[in-house]
């Protein structure tokens, strides 16, 4: 089972309710933070890391000496990261995505791919919680392939635990793309809410179930219950702003170590988020 | 000699646009102010990444000697250089005045990118 | 003419707050909203649009199913696992890079434009504002920021304006790499939190690496002043400029639901402490 969590607006508790839930599985559970360009869930768990494994995307390399200088590479390029200029083929390495076109499309084979590093991912273990996190190079703006390698290492024997990107755009839908639930975490506030709209907008093109968590819920105003309400989605757990959260997070305290009444809660988050997907599954096959 | 001109219009009394990438019309144009052709540029003003790269193939082809713009960033200076163009910034005015200033020797010609890549 | 980014790094430290408070105090201003993922500042702004158009991102694959073979050499070779056993194109993973169209022995795929979002120059009681929507779940979104402070600074050019204040995304990926480059100064707003750190010196890194003076603010400080500390001391051995910290304060939120900034609801802890911040960045910027 995988179970994504996301928001709309960054800041919400993503990661508070991410880790808090992962850390009550424990050993049921796998913990993988797919928010590779701030990766936070390390600082709440603090893991042991036992790999760490960089991530390339294959780049072109020209042969000049096989080259026709036919310029069919620049042509099928959409980024333009390969362009014949006169007697020669520039390659621009930070626009390339990887794709193989003009490797595969060059009549003379003188393309080969060589590796270009966009970030690393790290495993290991909190406990007895698995913990797998990537982290993109900084200044590199190809966030999906690292998004796309860290989720290769979702243990399907487990209870895996997604902390998205916040947003709604391709890196989101990269990480919450075949999951088998979405935890939506918003606040009350109109920011929120605005937020709140666009990503389950996004989202609901996927056709994941979701539920809603509201964080600080007793500050802004009530539209993020009337959301709910309004669009048939499950509010599945309220955490009203409390000073001893506030700190311990800032600190590095994982909810329910600052909490420590909310572990039954959070218990109790993940059967209802069980419930929900068996039934939709129920549901499909009918 | 071949000059390339980015251009708002496509006559050589339009006003030139100081963006390479992504003004609507490059025109080629001679020494003597004869319009040679009109490039519209316009596939590339909405394009994703690479809109310089592709308006300086564009110009390369065309074997110009000399780009006239306002200002050119990194990767379609690069190209560019390696076209051999010689790339004259922070040019004004209309397409005609710019190819003007050419000929008395006041155009300053880069020898580095002078804007960010844009992405 | 001088743009102005604010960034965060993390998500949710008050970065929208504090740009519209920003245009509110500026003269003779544009503001852009660069993040278009998650566009807040209209909510405060409350824009009246002037004009609109349409914005096309990348290409997307489609396969004309009539004339496939189902022979398989565009699910063989495609990288992002875009096309479905059936022969249908997901897309949601295609990239548009088209090697499946140039492969196709039948040639029965071809490439089409895909209406990503809009974008808006608007009026607002701040002056005029360029901004954008995407669709949900679109991409392209660092062409998009482009293209908002593009127009922006067309904005400021014609109309003889002083600032662009754009208002940038969070994180340190694409989107805020296009509304960083090449801008005067960026304000990146964190808070004491050792996330917020964590975050704060990844998008640091990342403005450093393109040269341009930062402005950093410490928002909600005193939620945990000792962290605050230490993210003072981060700014002195980075040699980073403060430009100020600003105490927790309900009125923001409050002012935030009546579509206001606080800066305009009147004199208070967070508000008296971004005008002071805001003069800072000034000096900073044209000294």
């Amino acid at each position: 089972m995988i179970i994504a969590v996301a928001s709309g607006k960054g800041g919400t508790g993503k990661t508070t309710v991410a880790t808090s839930l992962a850390l009550v599985l424990g050993n049921r559970a796998q913990i993988l933070d797919c928010d590779v360009e701030e990766p936070n869930c390390h600082i709440l768990l603090k893991p042991t890391i036992l790999t760490t494994d960089t991530v390339n995307l294959p780049v072109p390399s020209v042969d000049l000496e096989k080259c026709s200088l036919c310029g069919k590479c620049g042509e099928v390029c959409q980024f333009s990261a390969i362009v014949l200029i006169g007697k020669t083929i520039l390659t621009f390495p930070e626009l390339c995505h990887g794709c193989g076109s003009c490797s595969i499309l060059c009549p003379e084979k003188a393309i080969r791919e060589i590796p270009r590093n966009i970030g690393v991912i790290e495993t290991g273990f909190v406990k007895d919680l698995d913990f797998v996190q990537g982290r993109i190079r900084i200044g590199e703006a190809m966030s999906p392939p690292l998004i796309r390698e860290v989720k290769t290492k979702i243990n399907r024997d487990k209870i895996a635990i997604l902390d998205s990107p916040p947003g709604a755009s391709c890196p989101v839908i990269t990480t919450v793309k075949n999951t088998d639930f979405v935890i939506m975490v918003t606040e009350p506030t109109p920011f929120g809410l605005n937020d709140l709209e666009i990503a389950v907008e996004a989202i609901k093109g996927l056709r994941i179930p979701m539920g809603i968590v509201i964080n600080r819920s007793d500050i802004g105003d009530s539209s993020a219950r009337d959301f709910c309400n309004n669009n048939g989605l499950p509010l599945l757990m309220e955490i009203p702003h409390h000073r001893k959260v506030a700190e311990g997070y800032a600190q590095g305290a994982p909810l329910i170590e600052s909490m420590p009444g909310y572990g039954h809660k959070f218990k109790k988050l993940s059967d209802d988020i069980q419930m929900i997907i068996s039934e939709s599954y129920e549901g499909a096959s009918i | 000699m071949k000059i390339a001109v980015t251009s708002t219009g496509k006559t050589i009394e339009s006003a030139m646009d100081p963006r390479f990438g992504r003004a609507p019309y490059i025109l080629i144009v001679d020494d003597n102010c004869n319009l040679i052709e009109a490039i519209d540029n316009s596939a590339n003003v909405n394009a994703f990444r690479g809109a310089g790269i592709q308006a300086a193939k564009a110009i390369a082809d065309r074997k110009v000697d000399m780009l006239l713009t306002g200002r050119c960033g990194p990767n379609a200076f690069t190209t560019l250089e390696a076209a051999g163009v010689k790339v004259g910034i922070e040019q004004s005015g209309t397409v005609r005045e710019a190819v003007e200033r050419v000929k008395k020797n006041e155009v300053s010609i880069a020898d580095k990118p002078n804007a960010e890549a844009h992405w | 003419m001088k743009e102005l980014t604010v960034i965060s790094g993390k998500g949710g430290t008050g970065k929208t707050s504090i740009s519209a408070s920003f245009a509110f105090l500026a003269k003779k201003r544009v503001l852009a909203d660069c993040d278009v993922d998650a566009a807040d500042l209209h909510i405060l702004a409350e824009p009246k649009i002037l004009h609109q158009e349409a914005f096309f991102g990348g290409n997307k694959a489609r396969i004309n199913i009539e004339k496939c073979s189902s022979c398989g050499v565009c699910i063989e070779n495609c990288r992002y696992d875009a096309i479905t056993g059936s022969f249908v194109v997901d897309p949601s993973s295609c990239e548009g890079c088209a090697l499946c169209h140039y492969l196709c022995p039948e040639a029965a795929i071809t490439m089409e434009e895909s209406l990503n979002g809009k974008w808006f120059i608007s009026d607002t009681r701040f002056g005029p504002m360029v901004h954008a929507n995407l669709i949900p779940g679109q991409e392209n979104s660092g062409k998009l920021v482009a293209l908002v402070r593009n127009q922006a600074r067309l904005i400021a050019e014609e109309q003889n304006l002083d600032m662009v204040i754009i208002d940038g995304a969070p994180g340190v990926g694409c989107p805020v790499i296009s509304s960083v480059t090449g801008v005067d100064h960026v304000v990146i707003v964190t808070e004491p939190t050792m996330s917020g750190l964590h975050d704060l010196k990844r998008a640091a890194q990342l403005v450093r690496g393109f040269n341009i003076p930062i402005s950093l603010v410490i928002n909600k400080w005193d939620i945990h002043p000792g962290m605050a500390l230490e993210i003072e001391e981060f700014t002195t051995t980075e040699k980073i400029s403060l430009a100020g910290k600003i105490p927790y304060d309900r009125l923001v939120t409050d002012s935030m639901v009546r579509r206001k900034t606080v800066v305009e609801e009147g004199r208070g802890p967070a508000s008296d402490a971004i005008i002071e911040v805001w003069e800072k960045v000034n000096q900073h910027i044209y000294q």
